[in-house]
């Protein structure tokens, strides 16, 4: 029993499976955002596929592994930057076309129905959804079930217990 | 002008998520861009104040689209939204420093509730309301248990579940409404319902739509969140939540759907009033009782929004403008108590009657602006109170309902009595724990907790001078908006 | 009927909501609750004989607009979806917390705000 839960994470099978099958789920999940103006899916469908990615590396190898791949202060700034993406698309329209949320790529060039690169603004603002709901989501696995809070002198810290990652 | 209004939703919403960004690397930074962003809000809702527009969003016309209307009660919302935030972040820079730590989150989450609660005085299309809706409701879930002690936790996750049934009622009222007339355009509907009448389903999703609305409004028998809530947010948040949040997400979709939309029955005008009388009443006689500062002053909000639904409620124009009046002077009064205990709080370490007193000599400028603010809610000439009290009571002589007028004098005369008891307790006399030893170090709060508590003393002494010109002057647009029922509001939203 | 047994979920979901005294059941039945409500808006967009609301180069119009569902309720109840997720994932933290301070999942202990 000690020597079995010495190292962390799962067992052989489920890792080599997981080092296999990594890259192929990111890659599903950032098809679905791609295509989600012209197939069932978009922002959020892809941004939950792409953070199971990430919580499926947390699963399997352990939190040390996945933090650092993509730690708490990379995930919370792609977060804010999604979101600030999302406004700039929306606020583009303002200045291109003079309303919020105008669809201006369609007004000025408009393309060819059923392209990849078609549908003006919607791909845009796919991307920026999708990045941030993948961080936001791997951010609340996080908190929920890998970091404790701990008091330390007096007032409340954030701990992982491996590193000397400490933030109020 | 009108083209600016879209600004009043994305600022706040992109600087809350800018803030965290750049907060890490300076310090000063959330501090300082919280409260740019706060003035720059309140400078464009006072250039909007009076105005009349329609903005498209993403130029769909209505009623394919999502639009924004900005007409008199609207503006009127907006002015007080953006005002009362504005002194709050004032309030908060120095707040913070001694209780909490992570600034970051905090201005994050204000921001995000300014905006959804911009977003939901603005919006004309139902389900945006429930999304703004939302926005503000959970960014203020989470901070009501900012710090994270046990009772706020408690407080907070009490909150968190009566709220989120109440979205979920207004939810169910909307799918209903949208399945059974195929729009979710708010003008759209009141169309639908003038020309079709009231049928089954549009009584059920009406009441499963005010329901919710009577929750997040905070009316009793629907009241028993805010108690726990108000008391045990940070100081300014609490005068965000009191001042503004069920107002913006409860008393004014009450409004725009009683007036514009489902159109003022007699059977609305009775439940108003009743409702009105009755959280007058409970709010005011279970406030008799507290010992804790800010429950007391939570239980008058209680009370003082049953004098709003009154007003709101009687269906006659001086009513209205009696309700819209008192809303206003409501916010400024009860920001500036709840701002008060904040510094008591900051000071003393203490909210319990019983430890504190002999406020006055040392804290000279709180216990003045305490003294305004209770003389005002208690409606004693010439404050803003007073004025709006008074529209009130006359507007139910004139509506011929006596009975009413008389519940309204009897509960302005409890509010008085259990605001003599603070006075008595914390400012002039002591309370029975009361330690002389820890007394001898209170002094008046820093100057930036000052000056929002000064802004809003002028205020409550002047107030009184909106009410100048009756039906014609500042607040006439927005009774105009809602007496004039539904016809104006469709034709303004869609042209027809 | 179905609407009704909609209704009837929803029901459930309040249910656990108000009478049970585990917070983690709270937590479950304010999440049936939603899940009734997100059921009910896509049933309410349904056609008979119906077909997706996807189109690719080869779709003739007409037919389109005829047999298709309708595509609105499908995205407010992708924007349900998400506010839902962020509510459990705010009610989550605040029982772990709860948990932490309490030492109980149990509502009944927790009543030190009164009167």
């Amino acid at each position: 029993m000690t020597e079995k839960n010495k190292t962390a994470g799962m067992s052989l099978i489920v890792k080599t499976v997981t080092r296999w099958l990594k890259g192929f789920i990111f890659l599903y999940g950032v098809y679905i955002v791609l295509y989600g103006h012209l197939s069932p899916g978009g922002g959020f469908a892809g941004g939950v596929i792409i953070a199971s990615t990430f919580v499926l590396l947390t699963l399997s190898f352990g939190k040390e592994y996945s933090l650092g791949k993509l730690g708490k202060l990379l995930a919370s700034e792609l977060d804010s930057l999604g979101a600030l993406l999302f406004l700039l698309v929306a606020v583009s329209g303002i200045i291109w076309g003079g309303i919020f949320f105008l669809n201006f790529i369609e007004k000025i060039a408009p393309s060819k129905h059923f392209h990849l690169f078609s549908a003006g603004v919607i791909p845009l603002c796919n991307i920026a959804i999708g990045m941030k709901v993948g961080a936001s989501l791997f951010m609340v696995f996080i908190i929920l079930a890998v970091i404790r809070v701990r008091e330390v002198n007096g007032k409340r810290k954030l701990i992982t217990t491996e590193k000397r990652r400490t933030k109020t | 002008m009108t083209n600016n209004i879209i600004t009043l939703v994305a600022l706040p919403l992109g600087m809350a998520f800018f803030i965290p960004m750049i907060g890490r690397k300076l310090r000063w930074a959330p501090d300082l861009l919280g409260n740019i962003t706060t003035f720059a809000l309140l400078v464009i809702a006072a250039g909007c104040f009076q105005k009349q527009g329609i903005y498209h969003l993403g130029g769909w016309p209505a009623p394919l689209g999502i639009v924004l209307v900005l007409d008199g009660l609207s503006s009127l919302l907006l002015l007080i939204v953006n005002l009362i935030s504005f002194l709050a972040t004032l309030f908060s820079v120095q707040y913070l420093e001694k209780l909490y730590t992570s600034k970051l989150r905090y201005y994050s989450l204000f921001l995000l509730m300014v905006a959804g609660m911009n977003g939901a005085v603005l919006t004309g299309d139902f389900f945006n309301l429930f999304v703004f809706l939302e926005i503000a409701s959970i960014a203020s879930y989470a901070l009501v248990g900012f710090g994270c002690e046990a009772e706020e936790l408690e407080a907070s996750f009490k909150y968190l579940v009566i709220g989120s049934v109440a979205s979920t009622f207004i939810l169910f009222g909307v799918a209903l409404f949208y399945s059974h007339f195929a729009t979710l355009n708010m003008a759209d509907i009141a169309s639908h319902l003038k020309e079709s009448g009231f049928d089954q389903i549009s009584i059920v999703a009406s009441v499963l739509i005010l329901v919710g609305f009577f929750v997040k409004a905070a009316l009793v028998p629907f009241h028993a969140w805010l108690p726990d809530a108000h008391p045990s947010a940070p100081a300014p948040i609490s005068a965000m939540l009191s001042g503004v949040l069920i107002k913006a997400i409860g008393i004014y979709p009450l409004a725009r759907l009683a007036y514009n939309i489902l159109g003022m029955t007699p059977l609305l005008v009775s439940v108003f009033t009743y409702l009105g009388i009755i959280s007058m009443m409970i709010g005011v006689l279970m406030a008799l009782a507290q010992w804790d500062f800010k429950r007391l002053l939570a239980y008058h909000s209680i009370s003082q929004m049953g004098y709003v639904i009154l007003g709101l409620g009687l269906g006659t124009p001086l009513g209205i403008l009696g309700g819209l009046f008192h809303l206003f002077n409501h916010s400024l009064f009860k920001s500036l108590l709840f701002l008060d205990s904040g510094s008591v709080e900051y000071e003393t370490g203490t909210r319990q009657l019983e430890k504190l007193g002999q406020l006055a000599k040392k804290m000279p400028v709180t216990s003045t602006s305490t003294l305004v603010a209770s003389l005002s809610i208690s409606g004693i000439p010439p404050f803003n109170g007073f004025w709006s009290k008074l529209v009130i009571i006359m507007a139910c002589l004139q509506a011929s309902r006596p009975g009413l007028a008389l519940w309204a004098v009897l509960g302005s005369i409890l509010t008085l009595a259990s605001f003599s008891k603070i006075q008595r307790y914390v400012f002039l006399g002591q309370g029975k724990d009361f330690d002389l030893e820890a007394a001898k170090q209170w002094h008046e709060v820093p100057l930036l907790m000052r000056i929002p508590l000064l802004v809003l003393t002028t205020l409550c002494l002047f107030g009184g001078i909106f009410l100048i010109g009756g039906l014609e002057g500042p607040l006439g647009p927005g009774v105009r908006a809602l007496v004039e029922n539904s016809t104006v509001y469709i034709s303004k939203v869609l042209g027809r | 009927m179905i609407y009704a047994l909609c209704f009837v979920l929803f029901l459930i979901g309040l249910y656990g909501v108000t009478c049970k005294k585990n917070i983690v059941k709270i937590i479950l039945g304010m999440v049936i609750m939603e899940y009734a409500v997100n059921l009910f808006l896509i049933l309410s967009g349904w056609r008979k004989g119906g077909q997706p609301p996807i189109m690719d180069s080869q779709t003739n119009m007409e037919t389109f607009v005829s047999r298709a569902v309708d595509p609105l309720p499908q995205a407010l109840v992708l924007t349900s979806i998400v506010i839902g997720l962020g509510v459990l994932s705010l009610m989550v933290a605040i029982a772990i917390r709860l948990y932490e301070r309490y030492g109980t999942f149990d509502i009944t202990e927790m009543r030190r705000l009164k009167g």
